[in-house]
């Protein structure tokens, strides 16, 4: 155990690495996506678990929003209300995930450790670049799981880059390619509308609280066009998870302040479309 | 054909526990106090990078005295460990007692199977939320375990360091009182100045929400010490702005 750090007969290898070392020493922690209890389940449905989903993420004057809706759906049955799809990855960096419920929160959790363990290690931080390609190789190793049992992960990363000074991007592919997205990106059954609609409006240099309102809105059309998305929840005052990554870390934008602005939203809306009391 | 002398266990023991207390004497020595803010490690270390203090989980920190090359083998061992089970049941059943206990597993097989002993001391440390709820543990080369209360010394004449800290430790102190009380202990003991700029120090923050431990940064440090360089026997600095060293020395 004590001497393992020089990764025994494989050399020096990734020793800094929580997943290599799992990989390695304790893969019965890992490699649980191939069990034939797993195919069969597989087999039964098409897509085993909850889906349903979109996330996106912006770039504006000094850092990145991150927003997702709640709603997951087990084919026409929504699996809850109230997911979160936007989690912390570290200090300065979040991952907002699209695609199989299950395999995607546990993929974030493995990659928060990794994360963590490499900056104890190292005793520091790992950049954006390198935090963006370790997702893209964990991406990958899930790629069986993705093309026989349907349980893909399409996360999208975002953080700001404290070398460079700017919030930065990165969408994924199923196989584990990983792409940068200079201005913003949105995914899940949903992503393509809420791309559509931000597209019309963002532009360089957007205010912090300009980019959240868009992306609240974004999520509304989204939930408007697609039925795995949900819309703001008045009756239970859930509203989506939105987070801000800037200079100074990550920080979630409180439940109170994100239904103000939806409230904001629904009162245009309704006049847009004929619902206001007259 | 040769017959090897017989030596008695007792005798090998006795000079293995011989060789590893030479060799963590030679080092330099960690203080770690219980205090209001947490718990605080200080250490005098010149080297900026080469920690002998570190983060090993949410409210556990680590500090090591002895062969660099042998405590940081154990660091990482125990992050990995501290990491696994976290990752495989819950981060709150991480604890200290968890990963001490391991450590004196290792260190104690190690003493009894092996040429050489381990010349490392450690500390592993969790901090409660309260001064009740903290956990200061000390593994010997040989794997013993102790508990430790109030605050320890190890590494170097660690006997003596205690003893001088001791006499200005109280129950309830605020971690810049400790800090200055153990940098003045440390210069006592040298009998020299000590650079603030060559500490090595870190709070476990009781406060923190999740990641407890703080590595200060050497403007940090200094502002808490009020100073830059602490004499040996002078009189402990009680403003913030003793720039100048005094010259007392002797």
């Amino acid at each position: 155990m004590v001497h393992s750090e020089l990764g025994g007969d494989k050399g020096w290898g990734l020793t800094s690495s929580f997943v290599t070392h799992l990989r390695r020493e304790h893969p019965e922690l890992v490699n649980n996506r191939f069990d034939p209890a797993i195919i069969r389940a597989g087999a039964a449905e098409d897509a085993p678990g909850a889906h349903g989903t979109t996330v996106l993420a912006m770039r504006f004057d000094s850092g990145v929003v991150m927003a997702g809706d709640r709603r997951a759906t087990e084919g026409f049955t929504i699996a809850s209300r109230g997911i979160e799809k936007v989690f912390p990855a570290d200090s300065h960096s979040a991952v907002a995930i699209a695609g199989a419920a299950g395999p995607a929160v546990e993929m974030v959790r493995l990659f928060q450790v990794e994360l963590e363990h490499y900056e104890k290690i190292e005793g520091r931080r790992l950049s954006l670049e390198g935090k963006a390609n370790r997702l893209a190789e964990m991406i990958r190793q899930n790629l069986m799981a993705a093309m026989q049992l349907g349980l893909a992960v399409v996360p999208i990363f975002c953080g700001f880059d404290l070398s460079r000074e700017t919030g930065r991007i990165f969408k994924y592919d199923l196989a584990g390619g990983r792409y940068e997205e200079r201005d913003f990106h949105s995914t899940g059954s949903g992503g393509r509308d809420a791309r559509s609609y931000i597209k019309g409006r963002w532009h360089e240099g957007m205010s912090e609280d300009d980019t959240v309102a868009i992306a609240l809105e974004a999520l509304f059309e989204a939930s408007d066009e697609d039925a795995g998305t949900g819309g703001p929840d008045v009756l239970r005052r859930i509203y989506p998870n939105i987070a801000v990554i800037d200079a100074d870390g990550y920080r979630v934008v409180p439940e109170d302040e994100v239904a103000r602005i939806f409230d904001g939203v629904l009162d245009e809306l309704r006049v847009r479309y004929g619902g206001a009391p007259q | 054909m040769t017959v090897p002398f017989y030596v008695s266990p007792q005798q090998v023991l006795n000079d293995r526990a011989e060789y590893a207390r030479k060799g963590i004497a030679r080092g330099r020595s960690i203080l770690a106090v219980t205090v209001d803010e947490g718990i605080l490690f200080v250490a005098e270390n010149p080297m900026r990078s080469l920690h002998k203090i570190a983060e090993m989980y949410d409210r556990i920190a680590f500090a090591a005295v002895g062969r660099y090359n042998e405590f940081e083998s154990l660091r990482v061992a125990g992050v990995r460990k501290a990491d696994i089970t976290g990752y495989s049941y819950s981060r709150e059943d991480v604890t200290a007692r968890g990963l001490a206990g391991a450590y004196a597993q290792t260190l104690g097989h190690i003493f009894t199977t092996e040429m050489k002993p381990m010349e490392v001391e450690l500390l592993v440390a969790e901090v409660g939320a309260d001064g009740d709820g903290d956990h200061v543990f000390r593994v010997t080369f040989d794997g013993q375990i102790t508990d430790e209360t109030g605050f320890v010394a190890i590494g170097g004449k660690a006997d003596d360091l205690a003893e001088r800290f001791g006499s200005s430790y109280e129950a309830q102190m605020g971690a810049p009182d400790a800090l200055e009380a153990a940098v003045q202990a440390l210069a006592d003991q040298a009998e020299r100045t000590i650079d603030a700029a060559d500490l090595e120090v870190a709070l476990l923050d009781r406060s923190a929400a999740r990641r407890c431990f703080q590595r200060m940064a050497p403007e940090e440090i200094t502002e808490m010490l009020g100073t830059d360089t602490v004499d040996p026997a002078a009189p402990a600095p009680d403003d913030g702005d003793t720039d100048t060293p005094e010259t007392e020395d002797g």
